[in-house]
Formats: structure tokens, sequence, C-alpha cells
């Protein structure tokens, strides 16, 4: 236990609910995690988990009917610690975008149809530094060769409807990137875009995240996407992180039945696979989520304590760590593993 | 030989015209020049980038829409040339299961009046239209209780349920499904993914499966259509197709494709460079569309098109590296 993590984030307890006129949408509830400096980490699930409300929540950028309850961002800065959720707004608008930024998933939808993409990337420069416009056009164009546009001297004059869709998420990860920051997080950045577009897009990323150290915090809900990029893996279920481990640990020994149960669903080309198998049942609904462990509608080993308890965090090995009451007793673990080593 | 092939596409072209400016008018050419066969009971996969034109492909075959030119033969009849009662019971014998499942079902109609819309126009004899319906609906998992419902209550992977109810209740021969499963959770995908094999084992369907997603067509498919640019640039089983890509487009689709695997993406050392971005079908390139792209590419390749060769047995390839001129 004596070593000690270097982390640059950390959320704790995080709660966010959408108050709607279908009721409260408890969104994401008792969220902790944290990211270490320079890994890439990936928050992983499917549509309607909260894991892009829980990266917003990290800036607080949640807005009406949206509500951050409780919890703490800590962001740990040269030995500073910061609550970016009680700092000042204009506190929070010099790390925003500066030493933190995002990566969002529609770049036609992050961009103004109205101004130029070079306009855009000098904007968010000037905005943080002090530079003259001349001098951040000239950083612009920099910044536009570094994501490997071809042209930027005449690309910067293009208007965004100009573009195609990998094009302008270049251009959205150069506005990211222009400041330099600590750390990028990417919601779904690549899900847009076609197979070869998107292998480009993860390549640069990787390449930037090398040269400048940069930690990348990745939100996606493509398994292949997870395997090729993350050092660490956290997978959320309706609205809670169920498991965290590193990337091999989560595909080689995956605890949580949801997380097998997702791995089994993914066809892999590379595997011959002769059924792939679903969960059965559907992601509850948000407003009323079931008591106890979220996941035992659908859970094939679940209990009666399932249905009334809320998992504790259990601790695999070290850096793995799950919330499920298989886990909860070490006799019942080990019961488990021998009956998985049978079938 | 001949008999078990059910689709016979020949030279198939659909053009779709844009005006640029007054007097010009150019052409998006969607499908441009395919031919292949489709064999009874097979899944014939065909994948391709946004835009290659696989979806046009689906719909002409099913004419939807008409071609600009070639054939296609359904059970050896031109489906072009049909007509009337022959035309209806084509309809009949091929459906379609649309990628999105929120637009395609009528949301002022309820299951049962979705359902039954084609077997009323084609004048089934259905004795009890209730059971009938009800029985459909069993067999992709739903119960009597959705009978009188409307789509919008519905989740997306009970939509495309329905919509494959829909596609069955006509008893078809032969269904398209076009990204059944691309607005889906991969939960889900996985469950319409099997449920649509084994249909296939109970009522020995034909599919013809258009997807972007290669290790989605990879699991579904007996053969493999690779398109880019609205033409087929190889066609083999999917086994091959893995184990042994000869075009380069498919090389670099293949090296593209993230493994749900850390272990081997780690190793995987070796990348096929991938640059640029599929230029517009609007006045595509001469030659073999893939040059602007291709790692490989020859002078030849700029100005003249590769045809379609058998380069190994059952192992078709349109590329000059693997033609002799």
């Amino acid at each position: 236990m004596s070593e000690e993590v270097d982390k640059i984030l950390e959320v704790k307890n995080l709660d966010v609910r959408f108050y709607t006129y279908a009721g409260v949408v408890k969104a994401i509830s008792n969220v902790s995690f944290y990211v270490k400096r320079g890994e890439v980490f990936c928050l992983v699930g499917e549509t309607g988990c909260g894991k892009t409300v829980a990266s917003r929540a990290m800036t607080r950028l949640i807005s009406a009917p949206g509500k951050i309850e409780k919890g703490e961002v800590i962001y740990y800065r040269d030995g500073e610690k910061i609550n970016l959720l009680e700092l000042p707004e204009e506190e929070l608008n010099k790390i925003r975008g500066f030493e933190i930024a995002y990566i969002f998933q529609d770049p036609s939808a992050s961009l103004d149809p109205l101004y130029t993409t070079g306009y855009q990337v000098v904007e968010s420069i000037v905005a943080h530094n002090d530079m003259s416009m001349k001098e951040a056009w000239k950083k612009a164009i920099d910044m536009l060769r570094l994501v490997l546009i071809p042209d930027p001297e005449a690309r910067v004059k293009n208007y965004p409807h100009e573009m195609s869709g990998g094009m302008k998420q270049r251009i959205v990860i150069s506005i990211a990137l222009s400041n330099n920051p600590k750390v990028i997080i990417a919601d779904e950045p690549t899900t847009n875009v076609d197979v070869t577009i998107q292998a480009q897009l993860l390549d640069l990323l990787r390449k930037l995240r090398e040269k400048y150290g940069t930690t990348v915090i990745l939100i996606t809900h493509n398994m292949g996407v997870v395997a090729e990029m993350a050092d660490r893996v956290a997978v959320m279920y309706a609205g809670k992180i169920i498991e965290v481990a590193s990337v091999f640990e989560i595909f080689k020994n995956p605890a949580h039945p949801y997380t097998k149960g997702l791995l089994k669903a993914v066809p892999n080309p590379l595997i011959k696979i002769e059924k792939l198998v679903h969960i059965p049942g559907t992601v509850p609904n948000l407003v009323f989520p079931p008591p106890g462990c979220r996941f035992h509608t659908r859970c094939p080993y679940a209990k009666d304590i399932c249905k009334a308890k809320e998992p504790p965090k259990v601790e695999i090995n070290k850096e793995h760590y799950v919330y499920c009451w298989l886990y909860a007793e070490k006799e019942k673990k080990k019961e488990i593993v021998v009956k998985e080593a049978k079938s | 030989m001949s008999d078990d092939v059910l689709i016979k596409v020949e030279n198939l072209k659909k053009y779709f015209p844009v005006r640029r400016f007054i007097f010009s008018k150019d052409y998006v050419k969607a499908v441009d020049g395919v031919t292949f066969e489709i064999k009874k009971g097979e899944t014939f996969g065909v994948v391709g980038e946004s835009g290659s034109g696989k979806t046009t492909l689906g719909r002409v075959i099913l004419r939807l829409i008409e071609p600009t030119d070639g054939h296609v033969y359904f059970e050896g009849e031109d489906i072009f040339k049909l007509k009337g009662k022959k035309l209806l019971e084509f309809r009949r014998k091929a459906q379609m299961v649309f990628q999105d499942p929120f637009s395609s079902l009528d949301p002022r109609m309820t299951i049962f009046q979705i359902i039954m819309e084609g077997p009323i126009t084609h004048g089934m004899k259905i004795d009890d239209p209730e059971e009938f319906v009800v029985s459909l609906l069993r067999k992709v998992g739903l119960e009597r209780v959705h009978l009188h419902r409307y789509p919008h209550e519905f989740s997306g992977g009970q939509k495309q349920r329905i919509a494959i109810a829909r596609a069955l209740s006509l008893n078809p021969e032969f269904i398209v499904l076009d990204e059944p499963t691309s607005a889906l959770d991969v939960s889900v995908q996985a469950q319409i993914l099997e449920m649509l094999r084994d249909f296939q084992r109970e009522f020995k369907f034909t599919y013809m499966f258009i997807s972007h997603d290669l290790s989605v067509v990879k699991y579904m498919s007996d053969r493999i259509a690779v398109v880019y640019l609205g033409q087929i640039v190889e066609i083999t089983s999917s086994d091959e197709l893995f184990e042994r890509p000869l075009h380069p487009y498919t090389r670099i689709l293949l090296s593209a494709l993230p493994i749900p695997d850390p272990e081997i993406t780690r190793k995987k050392k070796i990348k096929e460079e991938i640059v640029g971005e599929p230029p517009s079908p609007i006045n595509p390139p001469l030659g073999c569309r893939f040059h602007t792209r291709c790692p490989y590419a020859m002078p030849k390749c700029r100005y003249k098109e590769p045809h379609m060769v058998e380069y190994e047995p059952k192992h078709y390839v349109a590329c000059w590296l693997y033609e002799k001129d």
C-alpha cells in the first residue's frame, strides 16, 4: 500500500439528476473513480448508462434541468488539490478548455457553422493566452498541421460545411489540443465516422498523447476501441460504475456478470464464434431505478441480497474493483471460481 | 450448378442525377457496374463505408428503385420486366428490414395493423388474423399484450423485432437486411443477430446482409462482397476474406478494424498505412477508384479500370496487382 498512485483527477460520490416532467432521472448515482496522470482511461457502457453525464459533470458542463446533487471532482495540479465542483465560475473557465479540454461526439454540432474553422481554433487560443490575433492564426495553422490536415493554410479559411466528418473531427481535436491541455476528455470521438477514418483519428490521438504526455479520458461504447486504446477501464451500467480494472484484466478476467455479458455479445472476427450471447431484459428506467444492485433484474446470478442491498466495492486484486455481491464474501468467491472452471 | 443460384446480378448500375450548375448535369454513381450471384440459403454479406452505395444496391435488387442499367434475375426471371401478378409475387418473396426502426414503422398504426398490412395487400387467406399476428410476435419474443400498441411504446430493439416479424408475415424466401443492428446497443444487437440466424435455419431464408461493421458481417455471412464507391472490389467466403485478403482496400479495412481483445491489438505492430478519405461518388476517380488512397498504386491504375478476376478458386478480386493485361 506504500505505493502512491499519481492521480490527476478523482471523482468522489458524484450524483447527477435531471428534473424532467416524467420525474427525476437519476442519471448517475454515487460514481467514484480516479484517473492516473498520463494514462488513457476508458469509460465504457451502453446507451443511457451515464457515461457522457459523468464526463460532463467533471467540469460542471451540466445545464438545466440537470443538477449536480453532490460529490467532489478533485483536480490535482502540481501538488495543489482543487475541487472543480466548488470552484467559482471564472476560475473554472480558466481550467476548462485550457487544462481540461473536451472532444465531443458530433463534430458538426460542436463547430459553429457561421465561422471559419481557422477562426474557431484561433478563438480558443486567444481565450486562454496573451497573444495577438496574427500570432494566434499562425499557431492555428500549426495546430491543423499537427492533426494532419492537408494544406492547412487554405483549410483555415474553410467553413465547417466544406469539410467531411473526419476533417471536422480533426478540427475539433486541434481546438482541444491548442492549449496543450493536461487532460483531454473525448466523448465518443469516432462514433460518427467510418472505420478507416476512425483508425486514423485513434492513431492521431495515440501519437499526440505519447508526444505531450496528455491524460486521456475516452468515453465509448465500442469494446474494440477500448481494447485498442485503454490502459484502465471503468464499466458503467444504469448510472453506476460496476467494475474498474486494467484493460487486460477486463478482457481476460472480467468479474461483474454485466461485463462478462457485454464481452460475450461482441463478435470478435478473429475467433470462430458458435453463438453470441445476449443479456436478457432491458436497461432499467432511471426515474425508478431498481433497489439493491441495479443489474439484478437481468443478472443470471441474482440472489435475494442483490435485490435488497446495494453491493459493496470489492477488491479482486490490485486495481481491479467490482461492485457485486458475488465477490463480497471470500468463500462465495472460491465457489464461483470452481463452478466456472467446471463449465 | 446454376440451380442453387437464387439471385443473379449483372452489370447493375444506379446513377442519381445532381444539378450543380444550371446547364451541367452530374451523376452520383451510387452503384456502378456490379455483378454477383447469391445462392439459395446462404447469407451474402455486403460491407463498405458510408457512401459506398451498399444501401442503394440493396434497394435496387428489390426493385424499390429502378436501375439505370443492368439486370437482376430472381429465380431466373428478370425482375425489372415483371408486371402485375408476377411482380406482386416477387414483392411477397423478397422482403427488406431497414436500418432505422424508428422511421420504418408508421407511428400512426398499431403493431397489429403494421404486421397485417402486407398479408392483406397480397390477399393472403388468414382465418384468424389476431392469432396469426400473435404467433409472429411470439416468434420474435413479443407477447399478445403488445398487439394493439403503437411503435413509440417500444424500445429500439423491440421495434427492430417488429420489423422482422413484418418481413416474416409474408412467408418470404429472400430478405435484404440493411444494417439491421447499427442503431442498437451491442447486447441487443447480439439478440437480433441470433434471432435472424435461427430463422434462417428454420425457414431456409436467403439473406443479403448489408453493414459497415466488418465484425458483424463476418459473424453473419457465408460469403462477403467488399464495396468501394459503387463497385465490388472483392468477393469470397468470409473465412477466406479474413485469412487471405487480396485487395489493398480490404486489407486496410481489416487492419483498421478494432478487435475486442487487447492481447491481439497490442501485438499488431505492422499496420497498413491508411491515407486520405473516400473521394466523392460524383465524378469518381478514373481507372481503379481506389488508386487515390492505395499504397500500391501503379501508373496503370490511374486510367484503366481493373476487372473482376478469379485469382484463387472462388476468390474474386478487381485489382491490377492480380490481373495480367
